[in-house]
């Protein structure tokens, strides 16, 4: 039986009332698409990224609860920047589960390419965005070499919230075969990782892309994620107008803000278009389910 | 009855039948008389341009091969149908004692939200019911067919007693105000206990398992009483065979204590629905209200 909607006073985060999950329908639901996902490709293990956040924690947990922890390998990819933190909380969440992990320190990829003269000059104001971009794509490749040797497929730990302002870097951390959480708000995940037992601390402390000291994710976004998060589920899943979201008591300038960042970041949710000029085009008018008969790669 | 709640693998026809067959001879061995199967069982939902590869035919060898498995029972079974003049369905079909007895082709194609189903088959046109070897009639249907309120109306007025929904219904709305923890649950439950007690019919929903692409689906199969009450519920989720019983005396006493289709008046509605679709059509806009309206209210003067 499934709680009542009003907002929670004893959580470590705050989880907006319309935006609360029946949380063991939704394990029941991502266990499934898990499952589905390896079955229909032909795998049996999966792979993914784990930063020491509570979205790759949250999607570890997942996949264990749904394969098995044995069939899931942690990557752990700092840069030499990156938090001690954010690694012990990824070591205590593949130590926790018991799931298989590796260390690739991403610092000489990045280096290499930065540091050799072969990165072109730039901006220096945007050094650190360009780096932190080469991060995430440099975290994807390991990732996908990984996916070869441990034969299991990539998991994809990018949520609804960061998807929807585009708060993601293009083919780095939203590249996945598959999502499980994509279509769950922040506050959600962490309802569904307090749900799970993601660590406490992982829980509570302030959500970080750590691509630079002392970055947060709510200092960039300028917004908590529970007034962002309940924004985006007015404007996207309940279809309410700028007039009528500005009415409900949002800030128009929020507002305003808010509708740019999802309409300049539509691209990032798309497969590029292909210049449309034979009789039948892949995405356009050729189109098949990415898991049909004979598509198993067994 | 069985409401047999599999999770097809997509495109994967053989391998589909080879389920129903299994599921029928379980059907069998339970003393079941009528099994029923999901929308699109045989060939899985989301299937774009795979549509074309899993149609079969009426006088497909495979749909004979279900009908052979019916003797001494009814099966109502799901798959893409092609026409003589290969148009595509989404069809349903009656099969007993070997043979195909009644096919319905999904009249209502939803195409909105995450559904695309205009885009790659054509409507049927027919709603009727069908008599069957349980000795009363039903009206077999198909998912979207029973979000349209004419669905149940013409299928009871044309003599159903069991009306029966195949359905592949996406869950989604995951809020924790939910019943069921599912806001569509919720919405198929509401619809489901509305239609028994309005067409004072059984209403057995099945509704498939399983994942295609991004789409779970989430089951919860029922069966409803006339009365409005539920009869059965399986689980959300979880593929099986479940078995139901339907008391039939206990239809024969609701629909004398509530005789609610005996005052269906199908002439009103259909005078209504002519007139409707004329104006809507922009017939009478210039001329002002039809002759026969005024001609009702002279007759209502004593």
């Amino acid at each position: 039986m499934s709680a009542p909607a009003r907002p929670r006073a004893d959580l470590p985060y705050e989880l907006p009332a319309e935006l609360q999950i029946d949380t063991d329908v939704a394990r029941t639901i991502t266990a499934g698409f898990i499952r589905s996902q390896l079955e229909q490709a032909g795998f049996e293990r999966a792979v993914l990224g784990l930063s020491g956040g509570i979205d790759s924690a949250l999607v570890a947990h997942l996949v264990a609860e749904a394969i098995g922890a044995e069939r899931l390998l942690c990557v752990l990819m700092p840069y030499r920047t990156s938090s001690a933190e954010s690694r012990s909380h990824a070591e205590e969440v593949a130590g926790r589960l018991e799931a298989p992990s590796r260390l690739v320190d991403i610092s000489p990829i990045v280096d290499g390419y930065f540091d050799s003269g072969s990165a072109p000059e730039g901006e220096p104001r945007a050094e650190a965005l360009r780096r932190g971009n080469f991060m995430a794509r440099a975290r994807m490749e390991v990732l996908y070499d990984h996916s070869v040797t441990w034969r299991g497929l990539v998991v994809g730990t990018s949520n609804k919230t960061e998807t929807l302002i585009g708060y993601t870097t293009l083919w780095g951390d939203s590249a996945s075969a598959f999502n499980p959480i994509g279509d769950l708000y922040k506050s959600q995940v962490r309802q569904l990782a307090e749900a799970m037992g993601v660590p406490d601390a992982i829980l509570r402390k302030q959500p970080s892309a750590d691509l630079w000291p002392g970055q947060t994710d709510e200092a960039e976004v300028g917004s908590s994620y529970a007034e962002l998060d309940r924004l985006l589920y007015w404007m996207v899943d309940r279809r309410r107008t700028e007039d009528e979201l500005v009415e409900m008591g949002f800030e128009r300038a929020f507002v305003d803000r808010v509708v740019k960042l999802v309409a300049t970041s539509e691209f990032k949710r798309q497969m590029p278009p292909v210049a449309k000029l034979g009789p039948r085009t892949a995405g356009v008018d050729y189109l098949y389910p990415r898991r049909r008969p004979g598509s198993t790669r067994r | 009855m069985g409401l047999v709640q599999l999770a097809p693998r997509l495109g994967v026809v053989e391998e589909n039948l080879e389920r129903h067959l299994e599921a029928l001879a379980e059907a069998r061995s339970r003393r079941v008389e009528l099994a029923v199967f999901p929308e699109l069982g045989l060939t899985g939902y989301l299937l774009q341009d795979l549509n074309a590869d899993v149609a079969m035919r009426l006088d497909d060898r495979r749909l004979q091969r279900l009908a052979d498995a019916t003797r001494d029972l009814s099966a109502v079974v799901s798959f893409v149908e092609e026409s003589e003049d290969h148009q595509l369905y989404i069809s349903a079909a009656l099969l007993e004692d070997g043979e195909l007895r009644h096919v319905h082709r999904k009249v209502f194609l939803p195409n909105y939200g995450l559904f695309d189903e205009r885009r790659f088959f054509a409507a049927g046109t027919l709603m009727r019911s069908t008599p069957s070897r349980l000795g009363v009639r039903l009206g077999i249907c198909v998912c979207e067919d029973f979000w349209h309120m004419p669905t149940p109306l013409l299928l009871a007025l044309d003599g159903a007693q069991i009306l029966v929904n195949v359905s592949s219904s996406p869950g989604r709305d995951l809020a924790s105000i939910n019943e069921s923890g599912l806001g569509t649950a919720d919405s198929w439950r509401g619809i489901n206990r509305t239609y028994a007690q309005l067409t004072t019919s059984f209403v057995i929903f099945v509704n498939r398992v399983g994942v295609d692409e991004s789409i779970t689906f989430w089951g919860g199969s029922e069966v409803v009483a006339p009365d409005g009450t539920t009869v059965f519920q399986a689980p959300l989720h979880a593929e099986g065979v479940f078995v139901a019983e339907l008391d039939l005396a206990a239809l024969r006493r609701e629909r004398i204590a509530m005789p609610l289709l005996r005052d269906e008046r199908p002439e009103v509605v259909l005078r209504q629905l002519e007139r409707i679709v004329r104006r809507r059509a922009g017939e009478h806009e210039a001329g002002g209200e039809p002759r026969d309206e005024s001609d009702d209210e002279a007759e209502a003067v004593p």
